[in-house]
């Protein structure tokens, strides 16, 4: 690490932190973290979920004001004292964090400049602002007129509006935390592409990503951190720089299979649907849902792929209760005997559980603690009658805290402050206490680090083995074709092809979404 | 799944500190009520805990504390009840026209009442649930609308008096089986002191045996010394209240009503799937959907439940005034819902407690019945009140943010 650093030298760093160290009551958050960036390069960082990456970026920002931490910031070789994000902004390092900040309904150009609008005293100069606005999205490539709503566009353009937002801010070092997370693969890569183009003019990067291939593809050189501290730097120009080189930074040991083994013989056919229609729910009348047939066997994984989009989410939400789309028309069976799933309680009622993309909007109670969420799908389990019963409520939260490891405290820890991933098995271990016959997991790793997903590929493991059926949308294909014993692909709302997982490939599945015409369904994020 | 479970076999040992701290919220708003009590008793020399304005005080709070058990409800579930007051006007208007212009029984009348308030409750529900019109709006216009109808009823005017059995249902005390003389205490009301003894006794041992519950599956937080205080003064202040009301007439009929009110309602909250679920609902609607809870029908009882309550209050209000009047309940939403915030319960919805709502309540019970006594004129006693809510209000998002 030392030789590359000094090898460096010739380009200037144009951010150094050095020693950063934070300690929260109780917690040592960074640990003596060093961090140098050079004058246009993409600078990847990562790290497993907790590893202290967003505190870091946190402090480079101003989140957390001089005096809060130790150690040293130099931005162009001067020493830094940040009180506040508006004095890291001044010099040009823009932070565009995970969750967007834009307001839904205004339009792009209002979003552009908000806090900073092209006005003289007080008045803004509309036509200046839009003339401007659509200078910025020419840079992004974003064609959209400059005074469509936010609302309606999708995630992949508000993404653009944002780092257009950050060009109009003089920008000299973008942060991207994980910026492609909920990106389908086109979006993603035109994102990427924007990076490049960035540095190519001189703008620093420092990308937060969880995605490999994403950093393999653009990062100039990578920072490893774990549990708080700087693993190491690897310089991806000077050697290629293997995935698993990084995982064993990561995870500070090699994960030699990513995905766990499965002896599991998929049986007989549990869950069969059939006909599935659904139209959306705000344009009656527009096919979202198109005669989608599946089955699913006992013990078996069924793998969903798609691009963002393609009606998954919608065809899993309008199959659970009709709880997305309508006009929903389609048959449900359950070991041959057709079932009712027309309202949410009937769904699970039959065996059904739906465990939701979205988890802080959809699947979370985030104010309430880990033991209420976990059995908030089946008080009944807890309770005789219509009394809960307070101390087995506690046993069952136990149980799933220890089987599925969620790290926390202890069960009366509120789930907002868990980690990604433990907030993703405090949502399935809510499903598990339900008890269903077929679980339909809705990209249930989206954003979580390498060791949690693995231990949730063991849970699906565990529970294909006890006879039940799982049904996996994904938008990682990697982890369909590890994961997943048969994979359907899905197209603008239709099943366009199915393949058992054996015979898949990233190719083959690309190629049948590909060949099913090109036509990616607009409107794709749900309301 | 399994059902093998090995637990530590003791709890998570948490120091007196630290579980003070984490638990400063709910001490926190049971002390002030404690120094408000404390403060006008002083500064009123004496005169706040005096048995006759005790009585007076519980008299005079009952109805807002029982519309505070429904509208904590409605608060938990992510709405909002400004009909409250005219609800009361309403039922009050509704009760007098039936007993004394139509003569009907007390109990009929009673009945009747109860149960358009459930009518009532359910109309502005099924706006809100299930046409999803915002409850701040469905519930304004409702102030208007019910304040109107019973203008209409009453024709402008004052009716009464009320049958003299419905009057008790206010002014009234529980009977006393034990009227002997026998201690030579003049008329001194032994049921109500017994009584409050046994709910009393009733309440630790009921505690007691929680704390072992927990205890045995290993959950138990709460330090022994902090158990046994709380418990030693739970059973003071029950007896000390008891023993004072039973000094003058007894425990009037209100203050059964509300105290097994506050008790089902604080089961119910606590302990009850139903309960769990409205906090679901409050918490994050569109999770709690998902999970198989029928939100819309949940929120939709909340309101009948109000109803109800707000019904309730309405009939102890005109029995008390013994006359139903178009003023009645003028601006009783706002003590009701400031009750409620005051008591820790959230704006938006799934965070607060029924014994929150009374502690609230009851603040601003003695403090109105406090300033009165000093002779604060009504225009400082609001500007205060507001004050005392906004701080109340403040301190408890504060101590969140910062916890």
């Amino acid at each position: 690490m030392d030789s590359i650093l000094e090898r460096s030298s010739l380009a200037m760093p144009i951010l150094e932190m050095k020693g950063i160290t934070k300690t929260f009551p109780g917690v040592k958050a960074l640990d003596n973290v060093n961090l140098s960036v050079r004058e246009g390069e993409i600078h990847a960082l990562i790290g497993e979920n907790g590893a202290g990456k967003s505190t870091l970026m946190k402090v480079l920002s101003g989140v957390y004001p001089q005096g809060s931490f130790d150690g040293e910031i130099r931005f162009r070789g001067q020493p830094q004292a940040f009180r506040g994000i508006a004095d890291s902004e001044r010099l040009g390092i823009i932070i565009i964090h995970q969750e967007l900040a834009l307001v839904p309904l205004l339009s792009i150009t209002e979003n552009l400049f908000l806090g900073n609008e092209q006005a003289k005293r007080g008045v803004i100069d509309w036509d200046a602002a839009t003339l401007r606005a659509r200078e910025l999205l020419r840079l992004v490539g974003l064609h959209d007129p400059p005074e469509t709503l936010i609302t309606d566009i999708g995630v992949g353009k508000q993404q653009l509006v944002e780092i257009a937002k950050a060009l109009s801010k003089e920008v000299k070092l973008l942060i991207l935390d994980e910026p492609t997370a909920s990106l389908n693969e086109s979006d993603s890569d035109a994102l990427l592409d924007l990076l490049l183009q960035f540095k190519a003019r001189g703008i620093a990067s420092i990308l937060i990503s969880h995605k490999l291939n994403e950093i393999a593809k653009v990062a100039d050189r990578v920072t490893i951190l774990r549990d708080g501290t700087t693993v190491e730097t690897l310089d991806c120009r000077e050697a290629v720089v293997s995935q698993d080189r990084i995982i064993r930074g990561m995870v500070g040991r090699a994960l030699s299979d990513r995905y766990p083994r499965r002896t599991t013989v998929p049986g007989d056919v549990l869950f069969e649907v059939k006909g599935w229609n659904a139209d959306h729910p705000a344009h009656p009348g527009r096919r979202v849902v198109r005669d989608v047939n599946l089955t699913v066997r006992r013990g078996e994984v069924v793998g969903i792929a798609g691009l963002m989009g393609a009606g998954r989410t919608e065809f899993a939400m309008s199959l659970f209760g009709r709880s997305y789309g309508r006009n929903i028309r389609g048959q449900a069976f359950l070991d041959g005997r057709e079932i009712d799933v027309s309202t949410i309680s009937r769904a699970m009622a039959n065996g059904l559980a739906y465990a939701t993309e979205d988890r802080k909007h959809l699947g979370l109670v985030l104010d309430n603690d880990i033991r209420h969420n976990v059995t908030l799908a089946n008080l009944k389990g807890v309770a005789k009658r219509w009394v809960i019963d307070h101390e087995r409520e506690v046993q069952v939260a136990e149980e799933f805290r220890r089987r599925l490891r969620i790290r926390c405290a202890d069960v009366f820890q509120e789930t907002v402050n868990l980690s990604g991933g433990n907030q993703q098995k405090v949502v399935l271990s809510k499903w598990l206490f339900a008890d269903p016959q077929v679980l339909i997991l809705d990209e249930p790793t989206r954003g979580i680090d390498v060791g949690a997903k693995y231990e949730i590929y063991t849970i699906i493991n565990q529970l294909v083995a006890e006879g039940r059926g799982v049904v996996l949308i994904s938008s990682e294909m990697p982890e369909l074709l590890g994961v997943a014993d048969r994979i359907f692909v899905m197209n603008a709302g239709e099943m366009v092809a199915e393949m058992p997982a054996a015979e898949a490939s990233q190719e083959k599945i690309m190629r049948a979404i590909m060949r099913s015409g090109e036509t990616l369904m607009s409107g794709e994020a749900l309301p | 799944m399994s059902a093998e479970l090995n637990l530590p076999a003791r709890g998570p040992r948490v120091s007196m500190g630290r579980f003070v701290k984490a638990h400063m919220r709910e001490y926190g708003m049971l002390l002030s009520l404690v120094a408000i009590v404390l403060f006008f008793q002083y500064m009123t020399d004496g005169t706040l805990l005096q048995p006759l304005n005790l009585t007076n005080l519980v008299l005079q709070n009952s109805y807002i504390v029982i519309m505070a058990l429904g509208m904590l409800l409605v608060i938990v579930a992510g709405h909002i009840d400004l009909s409250v007051g005219s609800v009361v006007a309403l039922i009050g208007a509704l009760a007098a026209t039936l007993m004394v212009r139509l003569h009907l029984d007390f109990v009929t009348t009673t009945l009747l009442c109860l149960l358009a308030g459930a009518a009532i409750g359910a109309v502005q529900g099924f706006w809100v649930a299930y046409l999803r019109i915002p409850s701040f709006i469905v519930t304004l216009a409702g102030m208007l609308v019910f304040r109107g109808l019973c203008l209409i009823l009453l024709a402008g005017q004052s009716v009464g008096p009320f049958p003299v059995e419905f009057q008790r249902l206010s002014s009234g005390f529980i009977p006393d089986f034990l009227a002997l003389d026998a201690f030579n205490m003049g008329k001194f009301h032994l049921t109500s002191l017994l009584l409050c003894g046994a709910v009393a006794t009733a309440l630790v041992v009921m505690n007691t045996m929680a704390r072992l519950r927990r205890q045995s599956v290993a959950i138990e937080q709460e330090p022994l010394p902090l158990f046994v205080a709380k418990n030693v003064a739970l059973a003071a202040v029950l007896l000390y209240v008891g023993q004072l009301m039973a000094s003058y007439r007894g425990l009037p009929n209100v203050l059964i009503i509300m105290s097994v009110l506050i008790a089902l309602y604080s089961f119910v909250t606590r302990n009850t799937t139903v309960g769990r679920r409205v906090y679901a609902l409050g918490g994050n609607e569109k999770a709690a959907k998902l999970s198989g809870i029928d939100t819309r029908r949940l929120s939709f009882y909340t309101f009948v439940n109000m109803g109800v309550l707000a019904a309730l209050a309405g009939l102890i209000f005109a029995a008390r005034l013994n006359t139903a009047t178009p003023k009645a309940g003028v601006s009783f939403e706002l003590d009701v819902i400031a009750a409620c915030f005051i008591g820790g319960a959230s704006a938006s919805g799934g965070v607060g407690r029924v014994t929150g709502a009374v502690i609230g309540a009851f603040i601003m019970g003695v403090m109105n019945n406090g300033m009165s006594i000093l002779g604060i004129g009504i225009d400082w006693q609001q500007v205060i009140k507001g004050m005392v809510l906004l701080a109340a209000v403040t301190i408890d998002v504060y101590n969140k943010n910062k916890a």
